[in-house]
């Protein structure tokens, strides 16, 4: 009996440390953010977002962000397609490569746009001579936003062009469908959640991304600086109430954006 | 329409998939291929499709060959064995694509939707996604779909392959009445001779690429004319030796020659049963097994086991007992010909000769 | 057609990934190999090394151990209620949504030595932001659904029955798990330790902020890559940058591995 108690207590209490560390990890810190940021009343809140410098930000990030987004979603399409449909030499090799955003350091990724890219370089030089400017610009931003969300969009199509039942095709071509019109009706819209559903994870990573973009972007404020940038520098200059106001514009967006997935998700599993 | 096939061959790497296969169906014929897994029944019915190309041979729809027309332009419709219904569209789409491509005007493609919705019996699904509906009713849609554009010809792929097997039986007699409604020549393939035989006007045994033999079901049934058409289609039990049956010695000459011998061909009973006791032979009854109309009996005759039905209506026999058989006919085969022979010595017990 | 195609996509891959990581390897080496040695013998970048090691292995057991542990709960049991697990089930990839600078900054409104609770704990004499914990805490944060995730799908998929069964056999919580759980979801682990590694790595955004990026004692890797970037010594930032890469293209290749072994089971 006494074995048995204390077998009981054991186990509730270690489901409660493992329930405890997931919420104080988690939900806490989330919480603590929003709570700061209007920790001055809403005034408070308005008065740091209507910051230039601070609106500015959160309106540039949208702006490359989705630039980006519309990048990858064309790039990634094409490359899911050409990954599962074609045989040809190293086609295991690049499909092996698409991960390597992922794994990679962020900041690794900016060093690696800057170095290539950079005033110093082949690239650069010669963008320079031609009244290109990139790095240090907006361009640039938006090559490391590419960069490092560069898989989303391919990982979320492939399975479903994998998936996709050739003889759909095949059916249609029966019925006197041609290439073009296929493409269109059948593949394109088998394709379309994949692209959707990465596209908005890969536009909420280009959101949120900090390591790639400090390193390249200049971070001229109203011109390159981006919000993740603003944040991290409300914080170097000790005025955390500021950083969290424009934190929780972003977080909120991307917490959208995450429902949104899951919804179309959820709506996925059902049909 | 007239289909004539001339020489067909396919090769899929190394390997041979159609051997030269010729035939002719006749307009508003129903034909089964049928045949082993693998045999190259669905390469013939892509080849037909357009989705695949012979390596050499002729496909000749209404007397123009068709060889270099793709698919869209072959005026057919295809069934496919998942059925492959566009997984995004609303069964009413999904009729509805063909038409569409074919840029009928509106009213015309609801209404000849509607016709098919209500042949099919679908009606009241047409807003349903496929995901929603059983594995019938999705045959119904693709059967449906492949109809819409009112094609020349329709080609099946394991239509029932993948039902259940109590609506299968179902859904083959309501197939079979609607082809005959709409009067369209159809082919269609199946690993499965029941269905074969129920369903079509005449069957093609294909099996590793050729065709073995092409008619009615009882026309095959009957007469199959090689030894696989033989053993493929009904029961039979295979003598290796034939000579070692009574009535049938030196039947192949002096080449060695086997038998193939169908339960109907056999019949088992007490000596006095028979007229021509000579021709009979001793056997002993090893199993019974009641069929819910007749018994099947397994007799053993010279150390081979022979199967036969045996009526309720007659004496009931026992497991043990010492029986007559006669064997009336065998289906005979060397490495020469085939043909069927009935048993010599049911004939005359003396025959006279000049 | 396809040719074009295929064309393109190598095009996309040389432009976007070959390119970059060759420049870098050609640059890390611009001063010969003595020049990539000397970049890593600075005793700052040999110490923000070990930093980054430390904060990997701390990390990778703490997250291995609990996302092993709520994935468990949040599949099998039946101790919480239904819309309990689906709330906490919601509430997993709220890191993905947040910034790794957002996610430092919340560390530091919350345990900072302005705030309540990090100011209860300095004066214990616990120091958590600016200091090794604060780091493991923002990357616990980052890289916590990494393992949940991966592991989930995989209980989903297996389902209970084969665990019922071991108990109708007489086998208790601990060897059901040893025996029959884990051997299934080994694989999965695995996977997600390769990704748990890799993120905490290459961590920089949340360390950064909570770190304050102090040479010698809270300097990791990449914010050493991005201090000697900010001073201009490109060179340097190559070499530890190459050794990062190089260490994420193992992982990568483990992670192409361990896939391959996921999907045999």
């Amino acid at each position: 009996m006494n074995s048995l108690l204390r077998h009981r207590g054991w186990t509730w209490g270690f489901r409660t440390t493992i329930l405890l560390y997931f919420v104080i990890l988690i939900v806490l810190p989330i919480l603590g953010v929003y709570y700061n940021s209007f920790s001055q009343g809403f005034s408070g809140f308005v008065e740091s977002v209507s910051d230039p410098i601070a609106w500015k930000s959160v309106l540039l990030t949208l702006k490359l962000a989705v630039l980006a987004t519309v990048i990858n979603v064309l790039l990634g399409t094409m490359i899911a397609w050409v990954l599962i449909r074609y045989q040809f030499p190293g086609k295991a090799l690049l499909n092996s490569l698409v991960d390597l955003p992922f794994a990679l350091p962020t900041a690794v990724g900016g060093l690696m746009i800057l170095l290539l890219l950079g005033p110093g370089s082949l690239i650069g030089g010669l963008a320079e001579s031609l009244g290109f400017e990139i790095v240090f610009h907006q361009p640039a931003i938006v090559i490391a936003m590419v960069f490092v969300t560069f898989p989303f969009v391919i990982r979320a199509v492939q399975p479903l062009l994998e998936e996709l039942d050739p003889s759909e095709e095949e059916a249609a071509y029966t019925m006197g469908a041609a290439s073009p019109r296929v493409f269109r009706e059948i593949i394109l819209p088998s394709m379309a959640p994949g692209m959707i559903s990465g596209g908005m994870l890969a536009f909420s990573r280009a959101l949120a991304e900090f390591g790639a973009v400090v390193l390249v972007a200049g971070n001229i404020p109203g011109r390159t600086l981006v919000s993740s940038v603003f944040i991290y520098g409300e914080v170097e200059s000790d005025n955390p109430a500021g950083a969290a106001a424009v934190s929780i514009i972003l977080l909120t967006l991307s917490f959208l954006i995450l429902w949104l997935i899951n919804l179309a998700q959820m709506r996925g599993r059902r049909a | 329409m007239h289909v004539e096939v001339r020489g067909l061959n396919k090769h899929f790497g190394d390997f041979h998939a159609v051997k030269d296969v010729s035939f002719g169906i006749a307009k508003g014929h129903l034909i089964g291929l049928l045949g082993p897994s693998g045999g190259g029944k669905t390469s013939i019915l892509r080849m037909l499709a357009g989705l695949e190309t012979p390596d050499g041979g002729e496909i000749v729809f209404h007397g123009k060959t068709v060889n270099n027309l793709p698919p869209q332009e072959r005026e057919i419709g295809f069934v496919f064995q998942n059925y492959a219904l566009f997984k995004h569209m609303t069964v009413y789409d999904n009729i509805a694509f063909g038409l569409k491509v074919k840029k009928a005007n509106k009213n015309a493609i609801r209404d000849r939707v509607q016709e098919l919705v209500e042949l099919t019996g679908l009606k009241g699904f047409e807003k349903r996604y496929p995901h929603q509906l059983s594995g019938g009713q999705r045959q119904r849609v693709a059967f449906a779909r492949a109809l819409a554009p009112e094609p020349q010809l329709l080609l099946l792929d394991e239509p029932f392959a993948a039902i259940d097997a109590k609506i299968r039986q179902e859904l083959r007699s309501w197939l079979r009445e609607l082809i005959e409604r709409v009067g369209i020549t159809s082919i269609f393939v199946t690993h499965d001779q029941d269905e074969a035989i129920e369903v079509a006007d005449e069957i093609m045994i294909i099996s590793q690429g050729r065709l073995e033999q092409k008619g009615t079901p009882w026309d095959i049934y009957k007469e199959p004319k090689t030894p696989f058409v033989a053993t493929f289609i009904g029961e039979s039990t295979l003598i290796e030796n034939a000579d070692e049956l009574k009535g049938f010695k030196n039947a192949g000459g002096s080449k060695p020659t086997k038998a193939l011998i169908r339960p109907e061909y056999i019949e088992v009973g007490q000596l006095n049963e028979f007229k021509m006791a000579s021709a009979t032979e001793q056997g002993i009854v090893r199993h019974l097994h009641f069929r819910g109309s007749e018994w099947l009996v397994e007799v053993e005759v010279n150390g081979h086991k022979l199967t036969t039905y045996r009526s309720l209506e007659k004496e009931t026999l026992q497991p043990g007992q010492e029986i007559a058989v006669l064997v009336h006919r065998a289906y005979l085969f060397n490495d020469d010909r085939s043909w069927i022979q009935e048993n010599g010595l049911k004939e005359d017990p003396m025959p006279v000769f000049i | 057609m396809r040719r074009l195609w295929i064309t393109l996509t190598y095009i996309v891959f040389f432009v976007l990934i070959a390119a970059p990581l060759g420049k870098m390897a050609t640059n890390a080496f611009s001063g010969g190999f003595s020049g990539f040695r000397e970049a890593l013998a600075r005793p700052e970048a040999l110490h923000a090394l070990m930093m980054t090691g430390l904060v990997v292995i701390v990390v990778t057991l703490l997250n291995t151990l609990f996302g092993i542990m709520l994935a468990l709960y949040l599949v099998r049991a039946d101790w919480l209620s239904r819309r309990i697990k689906g709330f906490l089930n919601s509430i997993v990839d709220l890191p993905y949504a947040v910034s790794p600078v957002i996610g430092g900054l919340m560390i530091v409104l919350l345990l900072g030595p302005d705030s309540a609770l990090g100011g209860l704990l300095e004066q214990v004499g616990l120091k958590i932001v600016y200091a090794f914990p604060g780091m493991v805490i923002a990357t616990l944060f980052v890289t916590f659904p990494l393992m949940v995730r991966e592991i989930m799908p995989v209980l989903q998929e297996i389902g209970a029955q084969q665990e019922e069964a071991a108990s109708t056999l007489g086998a208790y919580g601990w060897t059901t798990f040893w025996k029959v759980t884990w051997p299934s979801i080994r694989w999965a682990v695995a996977y997600g330790v390769i990704l748990t590694v890799a993120r905490s790595l290459g961590e920089f955004g949340a360390v950064l902020v909570v770190s304050g990026n102090i040479m010698n004692k809270t300097q990791t890797a990449t914010t050493l890559v991005y201090q000697d970037v900010e001073n201009f010594n490109v060179t340097a930032a190559g070499g530890i940058a190459l050794v990062l890469a190089a260490f994420s293209a193992g992982l990568l290749l483990l992670m192409e591995w361990s896939k391959r072994r996921k999907e045999v089971h």
